[in-house]
């Protein structure tokens, strides 16, 4: 709690220098219209212009903001929520992608893991490449993947959710290896005097003492799906989705339209981050791991 | 058929063998924890030409290891220009750019824990949104060529930089403090003698996932519009005329250069922070 007047002024900070930024960047466009109606203004009626213009370099926040509520809350309390032009819609779009990638990526990194770490055949060969495979730019294999499965007739959510899934799967591969070569020798001998099957000690004791890595990597494996699912959007022609919205607007210089595209990923993000936080600390109380 | 069968007979004896070397005495050499994944390669790629050549997959679908080999044969000075115009100008700049800033950021607002305080969470929440949608408006800003993808690598590694840079500065251990403060060393002197070597760990920690995230942000903000050379345009102009051995010839040089990258910051590491005990043994 002690860390929220410091946080405060952090973003105040930002806020202000955002400000700033847009009254600098958007200046030159005003001074020229003003030059070219031959009009003297005063430092006010720049600033004021600078913050409203219809196509700003950079728009000001609360353009941004007023965009954001235009295309979601406005367009609910119409009851048009799900229109091509509500940011919902095309929120919902990247998010059912960015969930369908979550759980086929984390589900078979968990498979993945499980295998590596009960058979050291697999641990030697595999897990080498799973941790080579994080400092490679998977994302440049999107628009490939994207268009070979238009090619073959897969169209629709599931290219974009193989690209999330193949973005998450190695953060939970890597962290629940950890997780589950977590418990120390001593703990393993416990269950080995108990003369528990491998089975058992992976129900007891492996799995319990991996859930605090699952829930880290998982918050990873989250962040890294929902920018596969808004890059996968990218080469499909820009239609639907938070990356389409990105795309078009930069096309047709919408600078409000992108930032508020911008900041509906972030917000979507940092909802779905959270809420594996809120799950992450129910969880680990429930289970006594809580700090 | 033929190709069927003999892919899968080497999957069995690759497979085989490196149970066999799992089980040996001398698994733990250096000789066999490379050999293993090695094996392991070596039989994906055959796997990989074995099924696309039985099954006689159409090159636009997949092409077969030897021909993505042939290709970047023959193509060498392109993907030389594009490696130069993505990695050397766009990622390589931006990540220098973007490691100092962040470094020279927590280091300013080391002086005042209340900043610290705030700029952690807020650098935390930034750290995990999707920075990569910034790439269009940062194209917008610094035009078609490699400046926009640098300035779109320096918003990626920003962030994870100044978070790493500023748990390590907190590092250092209150008695190896007090330590430099019986020898009345002055702020600037405790920062380079003891702080700052004490948060390199930390340091090549931030230095290491922004690697990574360079090559990303370089290629994909050439995605949003790029002169006619670069990785990133490269990929989205050949897939859209399913070359797609040129494509595979990209991502392998991608491949190359980020864990090149990555290495090559490791290596580095060792060699500055041999004292830590993660280095050692």
């Amino acid at each position: 709690m002690r860390s929220v007047l410091p946080i405060l002024t952090v973003v105040m900070v930002i806020v202000a220098l955002w400000y700033a930024g847009a009254v600098a960047m958007n200046k030159r466009w005003t001074l020229d219209q003003a030059a070219r109606a031959d009009q003297e203004l005063t430092v006010a009626e720049i600033v004021a212009d600078t913050l409203q213009q219809e196509r700003p370099k950079l728009p000001a926040p609360h353009q941004v903001g007023a965009e954001l509520w235009k295309t979601t809350g406005a367009m609910v309390l119409k009851g048009r929520a799900f229109s091509k032009r509500s940011l919902i819609y095309h929120g919902w779009i990247t998010l059912s992608a960015t969930l369908m990638g979550f759980a086929i990526g984390a589900g078979l990194g968990i498979l993945l893991a499980v295998g590596i770490v009960h058979n050291r055949a697999m641990d030697m060969s595999v897990m080498p490449w799973a941790i080579a495979s994080q400092t490679i730019p998977i994302l440049a294999i999107a628009p490939m993947i994207i268009v070979v499965l238009n090619s073959v007739g897969v169209t629709g959510l599931l290219p974009k959710a193989v690209i999330s899934a193949y973005l998450s799967f190695f953060p939970v591969v890597v962290g629940m290896v950890k997780g589950l070569r977590s418990p120390d020798a001593m703990q393993l001998d416990l269950l080995k005097t108990y003369s528990a099957s491998p089975g058992q000690t992976f129900r007891k004791l492996r799995w319990p003492s991996a859930t605090p890595y699952l829930f880290t990597s998982l918050k990873i494996a989250m962040a890294a799906s929902l920018v596969g699912a808004i890059v996968g959007e990218l080469p499909t022609g820009a239609v639907r989705g938070l990356g389409a919205r990105l795309l078009a607007g930069s096309y047709y210089g919408q600078t409000v339209q992108i930032w508020s595209a911008l900041f509906g990923a972030a917000i979507l993000a940092a909802l779905l981050v959270g809420l594996i936080g809120i799950a992450q600390r129910l969880t680990l109380k429930r289970m006594g791991l809580a700090r | 058929m033929i190709w069927l069968v003999g892919a899968l007979l080497f999957w069995a004896a690759a497979w085989m063998l490196n149970v066999w070397i799992a089980r040996q005495p001398w698994r733990q050499s250096m000789a066999a924890r490379l050999a293993v994944p090695a094996i392991f390669g070596l039989t994906v790629l055959v796997v990989w030409e074995g099924l696309v050549r039985g099954l006689s997959v159409p090159g636009v679908i997949l092409p077969p290891p030897t021909a993505i080999g042939a290709r970047i044969a023959a193509s060498v000075p392109i993907l030389w220009t594009d490696f130069v115009q993505t990695f050397l100008k766009g990622a390589l700049t931006g990540y220098v750019i973007g490691c100092a800033a962040g470094v020279a950021t927590a280091i300013a607002v080391d002086r005042s824990p209340f900043l610290q305080r705030g700029l952690l969470p807020v650098g935390n929440f930034v750290a995990a949104l999707p920075i990569i949608g910034t790439a269009p408006i940062l194209v917008m800003w610094f035009g078609f060529d490699w400046q926009s993808k640098a300035a779109v690598v320096v918003a990626m590694v920003f962030f994870p930089m100044l978070v790493n840079t500023v748990q390590g500065l907190a590092a250092a251990g209150a008695m190896q403090k007090d330590l430099m403060k019986t020898y009345s060393a002055s702020y600037v002197q405790t920062l380079m003698k003891l702080r700052l070597p004490a948060a390199m760990p930390f340091i090549f920690n931030g230095l290491k996932i922004s690697t990574t995230l360079a090559l990303i942000g370089a290629i994909v903000a050439e995605f949003f519009g790029s002169p006619i050379k670069g990785m990133g345009f490269r990929i989205s102009t050949e897939v859209g005329r399913l070359a797609l051995d040129m494509v595979w010839a990209e991502i392998a040089v991608a491949a190359l250069a980020g864990s090149a990258f990555y290495g090559l910051v490791a290596v580095i590491e060792r060699g500055v922070t041999f004292w830590h005990p993660s280095q050692r043994g």
